[in-house]
Protein backbone atom coordinates (compact mmCIF):
# COMPACT_ATOMS: atom_id res chain seq x y z
CA UNK A 1 0.00 0.00 0.00
CA UNK A 2 2.87 2.39 0.70
CA UNK A 3 4.17 1.93 -2.87
CA UNK A 4 0.81 3.09 -4.26
CA UNK A 5 0.79 6.01 -1.79
CA UNK A 6 4.29 7.04 -2.87
CA UNK A 7 3.19 6.97 -6.54
CA UNK A 8 0.18 9.22 -5.72
CA UNK A 9 2.41 11.66 -3.78
CA UNK A 10 4.97 11.82 -6.59
CA UNK A 11 2.16 12.52 -9.07
CA UNK A 12 0.89 15.37 -6.90
CA UNK A 13 4.38 16.86 -6.66
CA UNK A 14 4.73 16.62 -10.46
CA UNK A 15 1.53 18.61 -10.98
CA UNK A 16 2.71 21.25 -8.45
CA UNK A 17 5.94 21.55 -10.44
CA UNK A 18 4.02 22.06 -13.71
CA UNK A 19 2.04 24.82 -11.98
CA UNK A 20 5.26 26.60 -10.99
CA UNK A 21 6.67 26.29 -14.52
CA UNK A 22 3.44 27.78 -15.85
CA UNK A 23 3.60 30.68 -13.36
CA UNK A 24 7.17 31.50 -14.35
CA UNK A 25 6.99 31.02 -18.12
CA UNK A 26 3.56 32.04 -19.43
CA UNK A 27 3.23 35.48 -21.03
CA UNK A 28 0.22 37.08 -19.32
CA UNK A 29 -1.95 36.93 -16.24
CA UNK A 30 -4.79 34.83 -17.64
CA UNK A 31 -2.59 31.99 -18.92
CA UNK A 32 -0.63 31.99 -15.64
CA UNK A 33 -3.89 31.67 -13.72
CA UNK A 34 -4.94 28.78 -15.98
CA UNK A 35 -1.71 26.90 -15.23
CA UNK A 36 -1.77 27.38 -11.46
CA UNK A 37 -5.52 26.88 -11.03
CA UNK A 38 -5.67 23.46 -12.65
CA UNK A 39 -2.27 22.15 -11.61
CA UNK A 40 -2.83 23.09 -7.98
CA UNK A 41 -6.23 21.42 -7.70
CA UNK A 42 -5.13 18.12 -9.21
CA UNK A 43 -1.86 18.12 -7.25
CA UNK A 44 -3.60 18.68 -3.90
CA UNK A 45 -6.20 15.98 -4.52
CA UNK A 46 -3.55 13.42 -5.60
CA UNK A 47 -1.23 14.24 -2.69
CA UNK A 48 -3.98 14.01 -0.06
CA UNK A 49 -5.30 10.75 -1.56
CA UNK A 50 -1.80 9.28 -1.33
CA UNK A 51 -1.33 10.46 2.25
CA UNK A 52 -4.67 9.06 3.42
CA UNK A 53 -3.84 5.73 1.75
CA UNK A 54 -0.51 5.68 3.59
CA UNK A 55 -2.29 6.52 6.87
CA UNK A 56 -4.69 3.59 6.39
CA UNK A 57 -1.73 1.28 5.74
CA UNK A 58 -0.76 1.32 9.43
CA UNK A 59 -3.98 -0.37 10.58
CA UNK A 60 -7.76 0.04 10.40
CA UNK A 61 -8.40 1.42 13.89
CA UNK A 62 -11.08 4.06 14.50
CA UNK A 63 -8.57 6.92 14.95
CA UNK A 64 -6.79 6.05 11.69
CA UNK A 65 -10.03 5.95 9.72
CA UNK A 66 -11.10 9.30 11.22
CA UNK A 67 -7.79 10.96 10.24
CA UNK A 68 -8.07 9.55 6.70
CA UNK A 69 -11.63 10.89 6.38
CA UNK A 70 -10.39 14.31 7.52
CA UNK A 71 -7.60 14.24 4.92
CA UNK A 72 -10.09 13.40 2.18
CA UNK A 73 -12.34 16.20 3.51
CA UNK A 74 -9.50 18.69 3.01
CA UNK A 75 -9.13 17.34 -0.55
CA UNK A 76 -12.85 17.78 -1.27
CA UNK A 77 -12.74 21.30 0.18
CA UNK A 78 -9.81 22.29 -2.06
CA UNK A 79 -11.52 20.67 -5.03
CA UNK A 80 -14.44 23.10 -4.50
CA UNK A 81 -12.57 26.15 -3.16
CA UNK A 82 -9.59 26.47 -5.49
CA UNK A 83 -11.64 26.87 -8.72
CA UNK A 84 -13.88 29.35 -6.88
CA UNK A 85 -10.90 31.45 -5.79
CA UNK A 86 -9.43 31.28 -9.31
CA UNK A 87 -12.72 32.43 -10.77
CA UNK A 88 -12.97 35.33 -8.29
CA UNK A 89 -9.46 36.61 -9.07
CA UNK A 90 -10.00 36.27 -12.84
CA UNK A 91 -13.28 38.15 -12.63
CA UNK A 92 -11.67 40.92 -10.58
CA UNK A 93 -8.81 41.24 -13.09
CA UNK A 94 -11.15 41.33 -16.10
CA UNK A 95 -13.41 43.91 -14.47
CA UNK A 96 -10.34 46.03 -13.72
CA UNK A 97 -9.65 46.21 -17.45
CA UNK A 98 -6.84 43.67 -17.86
CA UNK A 99 -6.90 42.24 -21.40
CA UNK A 100 -5.61 38.84 -22.59
CA UNK A 101 -2.19 38.84 -24.29
CA UNK A 102 -2.02 38.39 -28.06
CA UNK A 103 1.01 38.04 -30.30
CA UNK A 104 0.41 41.20 -32.39
CA UNK A 105 -0.84 43.37 -29.50
CA UNK A 106 -4.39 43.67 -30.89
CA UNK A 107 -7.20 43.18 -28.34
CA UNK A 108 -9.14 39.96 -28.80
CA UNK A 109 -12.51 41.61 -28.22
CA UNK A 110 -14.09 45.00 -27.93
CA UNK A 111 -14.49 45.67 -24.21
CA UNK A 112 -16.48 47.34 -22.71
CA UNK A 113 -19.15 46.84 -25.42
CA UNK A 114 -20.51 50.06 -26.87
CA UNK B 1 9.08 6.51 4.50
CA UNK B 2 9.86 9.49 6.78
CA UNK B 3 12.87 10.35 4.59
CA UNK B 4 10.63 10.26 1.53
CA UNK B 5 8.21 12.73 3.18
CA UNK B 6 11.16 14.95 4.12
CA UNK B 7 12.40 15.04 0.51
CA UNK B 8 8.90 15.83 -0.78
CA UNK B 9 8.58 18.69 1.77
CA UNK B 10 11.95 20.12 0.65
CA UNK B 11 10.85 19.98 -3.00
CA UNK B 12 7.61 21.81 -2.13
CA UNK B 13 9.62 24.47 -0.25
CA UNK B 14 11.79 24.95 -3.33
CA UNK B 15 8.64 25.39 -5.47
CA UNK B 16 7.39 28.08 -3.03
CA UNK B 17 10.73 29.88 -3.44
CA UNK B 18 10.38 29.84 -7.25
CA UNK B 19 6.78 31.06 -7.20
CA UNK B 20 7.73 34.01 -4.96
CA UNK B 21 9.56 35.44 -8.00
CA UNK B 22 6.13 36.20 -9.46
CA UNK B 23 5.07 37.69 -6.13
CA UNK B 24 8.00 40.13 -6.09
CA UNK B 25 8.44 41.07 -9.78
CA UNK B 26 4.88 40.51 -11.05
CA UNK B 27 3.88 43.21 -13.54
CA UNK B 28 0.35 43.67 -12.18
CA UNK B 29 -1.10 43.39 -8.69
CA UNK B 30 -3.04 40.25 -9.68
CA UNK B 31 0.21 38.50 -10.63
CA UNK B 32 1.42 39.25 -7.13
CA UNK B 33 -1.78 37.77 -5.70
CA UNK B 34 -1.36 34.46 -7.54
CA UNK B 35 2.37 34.36 -6.75
CA UNK B 36 1.64 34.63 -3.04
CA UNK B 37 -1.56 32.58 -3.21
CA UNK B 38 0.43 29.69 -4.64
CA UNK B 39 2.13 29.45 -1.23
CA UNK B 40 -1.19 28.55 0.44
CA UNK B 41 -1.67 25.10 -1.06
CA UNK B 42 2.03 24.21 -0.71
CA UNK B 43 2.08 25.27 2.95
CA UNK B 44 -1.01 23.15 3.62
CA UNK B 45 0.67 20.10 2.03
CA UNK B 46 3.88 20.72 4.00
CA UNK B 47 1.86 20.88 7.23
CA UNK B 48 0.32 17.46 6.56
CA UNK B 49 3.74 16.01 5.61
CA UNK B 50 5.31 17.43 8.80
CA UNK B 51 2.52 15.74 10.76
CA UNK B 52 3.52 12.39 9.22
CA UNK B 53 7.21 13.05 9.91
CA UNK B 54 6.58 13.81 13.60
CA UNK B 55 3.93 11.00 13.85
CA UNK B 56 1.37 13.52 15.19
CA UNK B 57 -0.93 13.54 12.16
CA UNK B 58 -4.07 13.59 14.37
CA UNK B 59 -3.10 17.08 15.53
CA UNK B 60 -1.64 18.51 12.31
CA UNK B 61 -4.62 17.56 10.14
CA UNK B 62 -6.86 19.99 12.06
CA UNK B 63 -4.28 22.77 11.72
CA UNK B 64 -4.05 22.28 7.96
CA UNK B 65 -7.87 22.21 7.64
CA UNK B 66 -8.07 25.58 9.42
CA UNK B 67 -5.22 26.90 7.26
CA UNK B 68 -7.00 25.98 4.04
CA UNK B 69 -10.19 27.78 5.19
CA UNK B 70 -8.08 30.88 5.94
CA UNK B 71 -6.42 30.71 2.51
CA UNK B 72 -9.77 30.54 0.71
CA UNK B 73 -11.25 33.50 2.62
CA UNK B 74 -8.12 35.64 2.17
CA UNK B 75 -8.04 35.00 -1.59
CA UNK B 76 -11.69 36.05 -1.96
CA UNK B 77 -11.04 39.20 0.11
CA UNK B 78 -7.98 40.10 -2.02
CA UNK B 79 -10.00 39.64 -5.21
CA UNK B 80 -12.78 41.89 -3.91
CA UNK B 81 -10.40 44.51 -2.54
CA UNK B 82 -8.30 45.02 -5.67
CA UNK B 83 -11.23 45.06 -8.10
CA UNK B 84 -11.48 48.61 -9.44
CA UNK B 85 -13.11 49.66 -12.68
CA UNK B 86 -10.61 50.71 -15.35
CA UNK B 87 -7.60 50.55 -13.05
CA UNK B 88 -5.35 49.02 -15.74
Amino acid sequence: MSIVAALFILGGTFFFATGVIGILRFPDFFSRMHATGKGDTLGIVLLLAGLSLYNLGSGFSLANILVSIKLMLIGVFWFLANPTATHAILRAAFDSGLMPWTKDGQPVLDWPPK
Amino acid sequence: MENFFLVISLILGLLILFSLYRGIFGPTVFDRIIGVGFVGSKAMSILVLVGFIYKRIDMFVDISLAYSFLFFISTLVFAKYFQKKGAM
